[in-house]
């Protein structure tokens, strides 16, 4: 909000239209070739005058470079440039007046990706951040500041599209069991107490609306557990060939056993996935962004066992 | 002027005496019609055990005889039939706001159905509070609550001082702020209801995220069994916050959803039985947000926690989703490890689950819960818990009591939705886990009792197979005879269960746990056993309490037996007669305890039980003794009515029919025992006069020498029990009524002595309530109307009695205003007017008044006409005293209606005197008006009825000013 000395103010608020009954959209979510739409509401407490209004559609995907690759990121310095997914502009309005009070003007924009791209989903990483969104710009005469607002909003593959169907592990949806102790540990097992997991996950390809389930049972356990717990991490690249930097960073950890739990009794694995920290995966030849599950026993000597699931995620 | 010396004449009137029919009635006119049986009510807060509907125990049912007469309820009684107070009453209307809606009402009614025969978890939560208590520090974690003296600082009285306040709240949010306090259970309990207000507040202030924090918080709160004896208590306090912020995210989700009713443009939030698909995007939209930011909750238990709590709204998401989620739940605790947490989430995934399921009455889930415990009931055993327990100085028994209440309920709650088959299955499982007792034990208490009676020695069986030490063989044995006394077995096996328990039961060294069953069996041996075999339990029971007086740790539990005892037999008799009763309350060595005992006994209801053996009334007389004993200086007047109450009671049970000698001896031998208390002494006169005339029934008053010197007898016996009497105002009465049952029978010496010691007794009176000129003043009409038939004593002058009364009553300290003595006097002129006529108006049977033995007599009349003229010139004096006042005038005018129609008008000074009062009563403008013309018009009429020219002539006299 801009306050003129006199004590006049402007205010634009972006409100997203609810168009059509077709489309209720209040979880701001849109998919490639939908119309975005929805109002510019301009209040003004007097008339004023400006030199133009337009509306930006804004797609990119921003890539950061982790701090401890530095070195190595200098010399692609190219590849962490943002990535121009999407980009329309359009022109509301022509420079005039607007009355005071409140004006509204609807809007709808096609979403469409700029020639050779692809909409990705919205993700939110540390290294990786794919954003959307529309800006509304008033420009006005040298004397005033001009006005802006953004919003974001969602994109979402439609459901069955998949940008990378080229997965090889797409296909995959059996049952994976596992079975964890000392002896099938590469690395840790010395010092770890006896201990016998088995388990399964339902499948390694999950639907990212659907929880990630399994079942794990404790046949043998020497020292008494604290924790069982489900860690979530993503993984994510930059760059490619000539060389690139992989982070895998914790996305959530949530407990399924805590404390001594009991043997023989088969103990679900549930996790549903958190909204904006994961997409579906996702392999392009700039950046990667791709999941794995941990399993983690915590002993009650606090001797930590891990063991490391990659999965895909896809949206069904 | 008036004179003080009339010329009195009293005129003989020769009317005949009309009678009024009387026809027999079975009812009191003036009864209510009203059913007095008491509707049994729910004792809340039960002990979950025991806790079925518990039929109220009805007060101390003492037979008033005036009570029996009118059987009408009191205005306490009738409160009490009222289903429920209006407190509780306005309280469960709180809890159901919508209770209006017709379709909500109906819901509730199908799932009443289902769980009816269930004790609703609120009923169980007192129960749980007072039963699960530890005075050992807990800790909480503090991160929503002020310290003591900020919570105090409320009454800012300025705006700034209201923001300033709310600053600082928020700034003492800060996650950086949480530490832990160790607190006592009373500063725990403080500060849980603490956190539940800051929720609501916090959710009232659009803090929703703060809200959720809380629960959360609280939730973890339950992860940690720190103090186990407290853990049920706390899982009470804190699923009740859980609770109200599930109903919170419930309600606003409800009412934020608009929705548009078919053919409607105007919004309204959804109806109470919404289907899915009248959500709107929106509102499913902020569900899944929710449900989302609870998926991500790092740690287990409070996730399942919250979870739960909110799980009716997955119900604005899909219509099977919640059911899902149940099952999901049930299944993810099993990776609790603490199986004490594990099964209070449970608890609450049940009750929550219960209320959920309206439509779809699957109830799976609830046996799937019961299956998961039996599936890691072996980890209740496990390394863990023995650290635990150990560090906390449990032993395994009380921390397996800590599972029962979680247990019983979520039994409680299969049983109410599977069938009989499921519940075999179930007892096998048990069998399994080595006839595991904690888990017998709560199946006794959850199934429902017939089908526990059933087979009844199948669980005397297990029972007795069970060797763990979680429930000791004591309870499990109590609880099989609660629910036996609630549902009996079928009755080939009852002698055949009793002696297989009794063997175990006997076997109890302890005597604790042996008082503790038996309380429990005793009901069942009671109703179902001879005598011959409660004599033998008696015995059993004496035995194991004597020895190093054993009874006086136990006397609480000894007097809930004979309680049961006493309530649950048929055969009052035959329990008096039996050996070892008496034995047993000699058991109580404990002054008040006895008295309590023997109170218990006495008072219960023996209503149509009248006994004539001997042997029996020895022993009522023995507990009666023990009652009376137990009064003295002390005692508290409501306790001392109380036991006379009870004596008394007991006395109209001994009924030795037509053997009247020996119901005579049965009085003399209770007034010497119950000396001490006057309620029994004027009982005892009341029942001897009451066989006086008996007597005189059944020799149709006709006497013969042994009836006669029997009826004398009794009349002694009253009058020498009478002194004895504390209550001048009883004494009074008594002795009435003693002296006209003794002339009613003849004894007209004795009935001499009883007026001739009322009239001593008036000139004496000590006690201010007796010297009530309102009692006084009936008390002596009474005993005007009795002297009427009372033959003079020709030992003393004409009228003696009546001359002694009238020098009595002149000397009572009455008040000069009242001038009741003048009330009084009118009165007496009746009494002589009537005494004067030639025959009588009533007679007793069989004894000649003064009528026939003066007949007459110009003598007589002579006499009692001077006595009236002395009266009326005692009226006419207290008239001068009294001055001009309204009471003056009332008198002047009962007198003028006295002396106009029971006095001789044709005398000169009679008419003149009438005519003097009436104007003295007009004068000074005081009259009643009104009653004076009434007066005057009925004189009229008896004028004109009996042609009297002397009453026209005065009539004519007679008029208003």
């Amino acid at each position: 909000m801009a306050t003129h000395p006199w004590g006049r103010s402007q205010d634009i608020r972006l409100r997203w239209w609810n168009g059509g009954l077709e489309l209720k959209r209040a979880d701001k979510i849109y998919h490639e070739n939908e119309n975005v739409s929805g109002v510019i509401i301009i209040s003004s407490n007097s008339d004023f005058k400006h030199e133009g209004i337009t509306l930006t559609m804004e797609g990119s995907v921003n890539l950061q470079i982790s701090s401890k690759t530095v070195g190595i990121i200098e010399a692609f310095y190219n590849s962490v440039k943002p990535i121009q997914l999407v980009s329309v502009s359009c022109e509301v309005s022509g420079p005039g007046r607007l009355p005071s009070g409140v004006t509204q003007i609807p809007f709808e924009i096609p979403l469409r990706a700029k020639p050779n791209r692809v909409l990705y989903e919205t993700y939110h990483g540390v290294y990786v951040n794919i954003n959307y969104g529309i800006r509304c710009d008033i420009k006005r005469s040298f004397l005033s500041k001009d006005l802006q607002k953004m919003q974001q909003f969602l994109v979402q593959y439609k459901p069955g599209f998949n940008a990378t169907p080229q997965l090889p592990l797409r296909e995959n949806r059996k049952p994976v069991s596992f079975e964890i102790s000392p002896s099938t540990l590469s690395t840790g097992a010395s010092g770890a107490p006896d201990f016998l997991l088995r388990g399964h996950l339902d499948t390694v390809c999950c639907n990212i609306t659907k929880p990630l389930k399994g079942k794990v049972i404790f046949l043998k356990c020497a020292v008494p557990i604290r924790s069982l717990e489900l860690q979530l991490a993503r993984v994510e690249t930059c760059g490619c060939a000539e060389g690139y930097a992989r982070e895998a960073t914790e996305i959530q950890n949530i407990q399924i056993g805590d404390g001594d739990v009991p043997l023989n009794i088969p103990i679900p694995i549930y996790m549903v996935f958190p909204r904006l920290f994961t997409c579906p995966t996702l392999i392009t030849t700039n950046f990667k962004i791709e999941f794995e599950i941990n399993i983690v026993i915590i002993f009650q000597d606090d001797h930590l066992i891990t063991n490391n699931f990659p999965i895909v995620l896809v949206r069904e | 002027m008036l004179h003080n010396e009339i010329q009195w004449k009293t005129i003989v009137h020769a009317t005949k005496v009309n009678h009024l029919n009387g026809v027999p009635v079975i009812d009191h006119p003036l009864k209510n019609v009203v059913v007095t049986e008491r509707i049994p009510r729910k004792i809340f807060g039960s002990q979950p055990g025991t806790g079925r509907t518990t039929p109220i125990s009805s007060a101390a049912p003492v037979q008033d005889p005036l009570f029996l007469a009118l059987e009408q309820l009191d205005p306490l009684s009738e409160f009490a039939m009222l289903e429920i107070d209006p407190l509780s009453k306005m309280a469960a209307e709180m809890d159901t706001p919508d209770s209006l809606d017709p379709k909500t009402v109906a819901n509730k009614d199908v799932k009443g159905n289902i769980f009816k025969d269930m004790d609703p978890w609120s009923s169980r939560k007192a129960g749980i509070l007072s039963k699960y208590t530890t005075s050992e520090k807990l800790s909480i974690v503090t991160s929503f609550l002020y310290e003591g003296e900020k919570v105090v600082v409320k009454t800012q009285s300025t705006a700034v001082d209201k923001v300033q306040h709310r600053l600082e709240q928020l700034d003492s949010f800060e996650e950086g702020s949480q530490r832990k306090l160790n607190v006592s259970q009373a500063e725990y309990i403080g500060r849980i209801d603490q956190l539940n207000k800051e929720l609501v507040s916090a959710w009232n202030s659009e803090q929703r995220v703060k809200a959720l924090k809380i629960a959360i918080q609280c939730a973890k709160l339950l992860a940690d069994t720190e103090v186990l004896p407290f853990y049920p208590s706390k899982f009470v306090l804190i699923t009740d916050i859980l609770d109200t912020f599930g109903k919170l995210v419930y309600e606003r989700l409800r009412v934020k959803s608009d929705y548009y009713k078919p053919g409607s443009k105007t919004p309204t939030p959804l109806p109470e039985d919404f289907t899915p698909d009248m959500v709107p995007e929106s509102a499913k939209e902020t569900c899944l947000n929710w449900f989302h930011k609870i998926a991500s909750i790092r740690e287990l238990v409070p996730r399942l926690y919250v979870e739960t709590a909110l799980m009716k709204s997955y119900n604005f998401i899909s219509s099977n989703e919640c059911a899902d989620g149940v099952l999901r739940i049930t299944e993810m605790i099993h990776g609790i490890g603490n199986p004490l947490v594990a099964i209070y989430v449970r608890c609450y995934l049940c009750r929550v689950g219960i209320n959920l399921m309206s439509q779809n009455s699957n109830y799976d889930f609830l046996y799937a819960n019961f299956k998961a415990f039996l599936d890691s009931y072996q980890h209740l055993f496990s390394r863990c818990v023995k650290l635990e327990i150990a560090a906390q100085k449990m032993t395994m028994r009380t921390y397996a009591s800590l599972y029962t209440p979680a247990l019983d309920f979520i039994l409680q709650a299969v049983v109410c939705t599977v069938n009989e088959s499921v519940l075999a299955d179930l007892l096998n499982n048990c069998k399994q886990c080595n006839n595991s007792s904690l888990i017998l034990h709560s199946i006794m208490s959850s199934f429902k009792p017939s089908y526990v009676a059933e087979r009844a020695s199948d669980f005397v069986n297990m029972i007795v197979k069970c060797f763990d030490d979680c429930i000791t063989l004591c309870s499990l044995l109590r609880m099989l005879g609660l629910c036996l006394n609630v549902c009996p077995p079928p009755s080939e096996q009852r002698r055949h269960i009793l002696t297989a328990v009794w063997k175990y039961v006997s076997a109890f060294t302890n005597p604790a746990e042996y008082i503790t069953c038996v309380e429990a069996w005793i009901q069942y041996i009671v109703v179902h056993f001879s005598n011959r075999d409660i004599n033998i339990i008696l015995g059993d029971i004496i035995e194991h309490m004597s020895p190093n007086r054993n009874f006086e740790n136990f006397y609480n539990d000894l007097k809930i037996i004979v309680g049961k005892i006493v309530s649950n037999n048929q055969d009052f008799e035959m329990l008096l007669v039996m050996e070892n009763f008496l034995p047993l309350i000699d058991l109580f060595q404990q002054e008040y305890m006895k008295v309590e005992v023997c109170k218990n006994i006495l008072t219960n209801n023996f209503t149509c039980f009248t006994t004539n053996d001997p042997v029996t009334t020895n022993a009522l007389m023995y507990l009666c003794t023990v009652l009376h004993d137990s009064v003295n200086a002390l005692t508290p007047e409501d306790e001392y009515r109380q036991i006379g109450e009870i004596l008394c009671n007991v006395i109209r049970k001994v009924d030795y029919g037509r053997d009247f000698e020996q119901q005579m001896n049965f009085y003399v031998e209770a007034r010497g025992a119950f000396s001490n208390i006057d309620t029994v002494l004027a009982e005892l006169v009341q029942r001897v006069n009451c066989l006086t005339v008996n007597t005189r029934h059944i020799v149709k008053g006709i006497h013969t020498r042994k009836t006669a010197d029997f009826v004398r007898a009794c009349a002694a016996y009253c009058f020498i029990t009478i002194p004895s009497i504390v209550s001048e105002k009883t004494r009074l009465e008594l002795y009435l009524l003693s002296g006209q049952v003794a002339l009613f029978n003849q004894c007209l010496g004795q009935a001499d002595a009883c007026f001739k010691a009322v009239l001593s007794m008036l000139s004496d009176l000590q006690d201010v309530t007796t010297k009530s000129e309102i009692f006084l003043s009936s008390y002596i009409r009474q005993v005007l109307s009795t002297l009427l038939v009372v033959p003079d004593n020709p030992e003393r002058g004409v009228l003696s009695l009546l001359k002694g009364l009238l020098n009595v009553i002149r000397d009572l300290d009455w008040n000069k205003q009242n001038c009741v003595l003048g009330s009084l006097y009118v009165n007496v002129i009746d009494l002589l007017s009537v005494m004067s006529q030639e025959e009588y108006s009533y007679h007793v049977d069989r004894v000649e008044s003064n009528d026939s033995l003066y007949g007459s007599d110009t003598k007589f009349l002579v006499e009692i006409n001077n006595m009236c003229s002395i009266i009326i010139g005692e009226i006419l004096t207290l008239l001068k005293d009294l001055g001009i006042c309204r009471r003056q005038s009332q008198l002047a005018i009962e007198l003028f209606l006295r002396v106009a129609l029971r006095g001789d008008l044709s005398m000169k000074s009679v008419s003149a005197l009438a005519l003097n009062l009436w104007q003295l009563s007009l004068k000074n403008g005081n009259a009643d008006v009104k009653y004076m013309a009434k007066t005057k018009e009925y004189i009229r009429k008896r004028g004109m009825a009996t042609n009297d020219i002397h009453l026209h002539q005065l009539l004519d006299k007679i008029i208003f000013q």
